[in-house]
């Protein structure tokens, strides 16, 4: 299998390649901009065929663009970052409401002001509400296989919903490292052309759709998006799995578990600052702390069963938020730690705030919190719950 | 029902309806009938794409649809982006897109929609040359709203955000010349149009599919409910309007501009007969009538030096 | 009587709705519309004077729903399960074949 080292963006571009995308509708923005200025290449040297690029006047009309073609019945794609996601808002919800599998990388940066091209995940989980999947990856070649999966798992007959993958900025999209791309072969048989659930070009028994949905209607049509989302939990794991079985790489746990069976403390966190702390993980344990990582690769649909399993067994967990809800917590402590409240599963659990506007987190950084959590496991009880981690003390 | 041969000839207009009946638009809609037109003229190999307007809730609520042909909903100020994004797909999909047997991709939106929110993506699909027609139903106001005024709305129009009241809180801006700011884009076909003239709509509207390349029709639809005008009098009132030269007809193609009014040779009526007929311009005085005339008029003799320079 | 121009399945729309919740509110029969009678709205209706027509189609090219069709011999025909009743007909006809009436149940 071709082998490159390229960077997180140009993964995303070559597996809409591979995935026989048909339709492009994109806006730059810093740092995706590699993305589409790989895919504006592909076509440039005639690598691609059937391939329409759109470069639309924002990243609405990205969103806008991106939702006709796929209610058009073509393979759809369109890539972004922070102040243009928020944008796009309001066309996420319609994409997920007209049952749209449009696939979107987001590249993770903070929003403004003050202004930052930097890592942070407040974008894509201000967007946790549209009904959009959302799939966080650690690495490159996470980026290139959740790409493709993406569309396989999207554009599945029990789901027929968007899906976003999210990386972060610069620390995947303008590093460059191995990706094992797949044949041209391979990711067709693994994804085949899409089958729309409707078409605008059904001109024989034309449909109308996104009407009106009265009181007495509207509910049911929110209900069967929510069933959609919890169906595609199911099909995430199959298509992991058969990835896995494919290609080597599997991908069937929505919760990557990192040396979690004997530890004490489990960092739990998402994207690339997994990274830096699976490589914590193992320098702590040669140090002897029973220490794990937990990465949520799928942030929607959350796995709350995964989690349930962890949490269990655990003493104690970290979680890591690059982001914050204010007024609140870390975003992803908030639903971990409100997913657990109706189980038996208790354990002791801390909010840091890291990395935000891409500051780094460091192994030596892991292991203070990791001497943190101890105390409070050996004490039993919370020194405080939100701990802003890197503040300037 | 096969109409009789001779009837058909006579019919300046084809038989199919392709715009059902049951449909939930106010008595006297004009916005209704030049839908029917427009259905009549495409049918229903046709990709429609509507955003937030009346013609959300005239197409109907699930499960019903007055057309018989696609239709997608889309956001308020996306119509320009949607049907850009849905003539990429057909391509990419090998679909022929319009001329006689291909596909039609149609956009149409209020003026609201059209010359204030979405304004910004009807220039982009203007733009970039995406081979669709972009219509604008213009009825001068967010009707779908409960009137309030858009820039469409003409001086001294009533809406209920310029209610007038003891301040005379009018509407004090001239209508915005949209169709200007699209041929100023250089597209393929740009036009006016009128529900009173179906006719010359129809020959446009077979023109925008003929032609290769972004068309813009701007379509004057009164609106009974929202103008508080009788409503048996939607086809006298839009009439009136290009007879006073208020909204003339004309279109432009391959920078050439082109005067579609009935009586050519006739000085335009004023337009009191206009504004009379009309609820909504009963707060106008004299003086703002005078306005309003001038304005008319002086942009009445504009295009006619536009159609005698670059005819 | 000539024929309505609307050939929806009403029967079917109205079957099949209640069972089948289509996702992304999809409606898969087109003109289902029909289904409302909207001649419910009508004040005043339309009252055709067949002696003074001369089936110029003025009143069948100008009606928004579309209520009026045309009969075998070319002579409007009012679908009062339809017309709602606003007059433009009866405005714009040339030989004021068509009076509007006000209609008493």
């Amino acid at each position: 299998m071709p082998k490159k080292v390229i960077s997180g963006n140009y993964a995303a571009a070559y597996a809409t390649k591979h995935a026989r995308v048909e339709v492009v509708a994109a806006y730059p923005i810093t740092p995706q901009t590699s993305i589409i200025e790989k895919i504006a290449e592909f076509i440039a040297n005639g690598e691609v065929e059937n391939l329409e690029y759109v470069p639309v006047e924002s990243e609405h009309s990205a969103m806008a663009a991106c939702i006709g073609a796929s209610a058009t019945g073509a393979r759809t794609f369109t890539a972004t970052s922070a102040q243009g996601l928020a944008l796009m808002h309001e066309m996420l919800h319609w994409a997920a409401g007209a049952r749209l599998p449009v696939v979107m990388v987001d590249v993770n940066r903070a929003m403004a002001p003050p202004w930052s091209v930097w890592d942070d995940q407040t974008d894509s989980l201000a967007q946790r509400d549209t009904g959009w999947l959302q799939f966080y990856a650690e690495n490159n070649q996470e980026v290139y296989d959740g790409v493709l999966m993406a569309f396989k798992i999207g554009e599945h007959e029990k789901v027929n919903l968007p899906v976003m993958i999210i990386e972060s900025a610069f620390i995947l999209s303008h590093t460059y490292d191995v990706v094992d791309m797949l044949e041209q072969e391979e990711v067709d048989e693994f994804l085949p052309p899409r089958k729309p659930l409707y078409s605008l070009t059904d001109f024989d028994n034309p449909f109308s759709i996104g009407a009106l949905g009265t009181p007495a209607d509207y509910y049911e049509f929110r209900y069967k998006i929510a069933k959609a989302m919890e169906e595609a939990k199911k099909i995430i794991k199959e298509v992991g799995k058969e990835f896995g079985e494919k290609f080597g790489r599997d991908y069937s746990q929505m919760i990557e578990l990192y040396k979690t069976d004997d530890a004490d403390i489990v960092f739990m966190g998402m994207g690339s600052l997994m990274g830096t702390v699976k490589e914590a993980v193992d320098i702590l344990r040669s140090e002897g702390y029973k220490v794990g990582a937990a990465k949520v690769r799928w942030f929607r649909p959350f796995p709350r069963e995964e989690l349930y399993e962890l949490a269990k067994s655990v003493q104690g967990i970290a979680v890591l938020d690059r982001n914050f809800s204010f007024g609140q917590e870390g975003i992803l402590f908030n639903e971990a730690k409100g997913i657990l409240y109706n189980t038996d599963a208790k354990p002791i659990m801390k909010n840091y705030i890291v990395g935000l506007g891409g500051r780094d987190l460091t192994v030596n950084d892991v292991r203070k919190i990791a001497n943190n959590m101890k105390k409070i496991i050996e004490k039993g009880e919370l020194d405080k719950e939100i701990d802003w981690y890197h503040l300037k003390r | 029902m096969e109409l009789p041969a001779d009837v058909k000839k006579r019919l300046t207009l084809p038989a199919e309806e392709h715009f059902y009946a049951g449909h939930t638009a106010c008595q006297g809609c004009g916005a209704a009938l030049g839908l029917r037109y427009v259905l009549k003229v495409y049918g229903n190999k046709t990709i429609f794409t509507i955003p937030a307007c009346c013609s959300t809730i005239i197409a109907g609520p699930w499960p019903y649809s007055a057309f018989n042909a696609p239709l997608f909903h889309t956001a308020f100020e996306t119509t320009g982006a949607v049907i850009g994004g849905i003539e990429a797909a057909l391509k990419a999909k090998g679909y022929k897109v319009k001329g006689e047997d291909g596909v039609m991709v149609v956009g149409w939106a209020g003026d609201g929609g059209t010359a204030d929110i979405g304004l910004q993506a009807l220039s982009g699909f203007l733009e970039r040359g995406h081979d669709g027609l972009y219509i604008m139903y213009d009825n001068e106001a967010y009707m779908n709203t409960g009137i309030q005024r858009s820039s469409s709305t003409p001086y001294g129009a009533w809406t209920t955000n310029t209610p007038g009241g003891k301040k005379r809180f009018l509407e004090r801006k001239p209508k915005k010349k949209v169709i200007d700011i699209v041929i100023a884009h250089k597209p393929a076909y740009a036009a006016t149009a009128s529900v009173a003239y179906p006719e010359d709509f129809m020959r446009k509207l077979k023109k925008a599919k003929a032609i290769k390349g972004p068309s813009f029709i701007q379509l004057f639809a009164p609106c009974p409910t929202g103008w508080r005008s009788p409503t048996d009098k939607t086809i006298e009132l839009a009439r009136l309007a290009v007879q006073t030269a208020y909204f003339p007809l004309f279109e432009y193609e391959n920078g050439k501009y082109k005067l579609n009014m009935p009586s050519p040779k006739k000085e335009p009526k004023p337009l009191e007969e206009y504004l009379k007929l009309q609820g909504r311009f009963k707060y106008m005085t004299k003086e703002d009538m005078e306005i309003l005339q001038e304005w008319v008029l002086k942009e009445w003799e504009e295009l006619k030096k536009k159609a005698e320079i670059f005819g | 009587m000539a024929e309505s121009p609307f050939k929806a399945d009403i029967e079917k729309v109205q079957k099949e709705y209640g069972e089948k919740m289509t996702p992304g509110a999809i409606v898969y029969i087109p003109g289902s519309s029909v289904v409302n009678k909207t001649g419910g709205w009508r004040v005043f209706m339309p009252k055709f004077d067949k002696d003074k027509c001369i089936r110029c189609f003025m009143c069948y090219t100008l009606c928004p729903e579309p209520a009026i069709y045309l009969d075998e011999e070319s002579y409007p025909v009012f679908d009062y399960d339809y017309c709602k009743g606003c007059g433009i007909c009866a405005n714009e006809c040339p030989t004021k074949a068509i009076e509007m009436v006000r209609e008493t149940k």
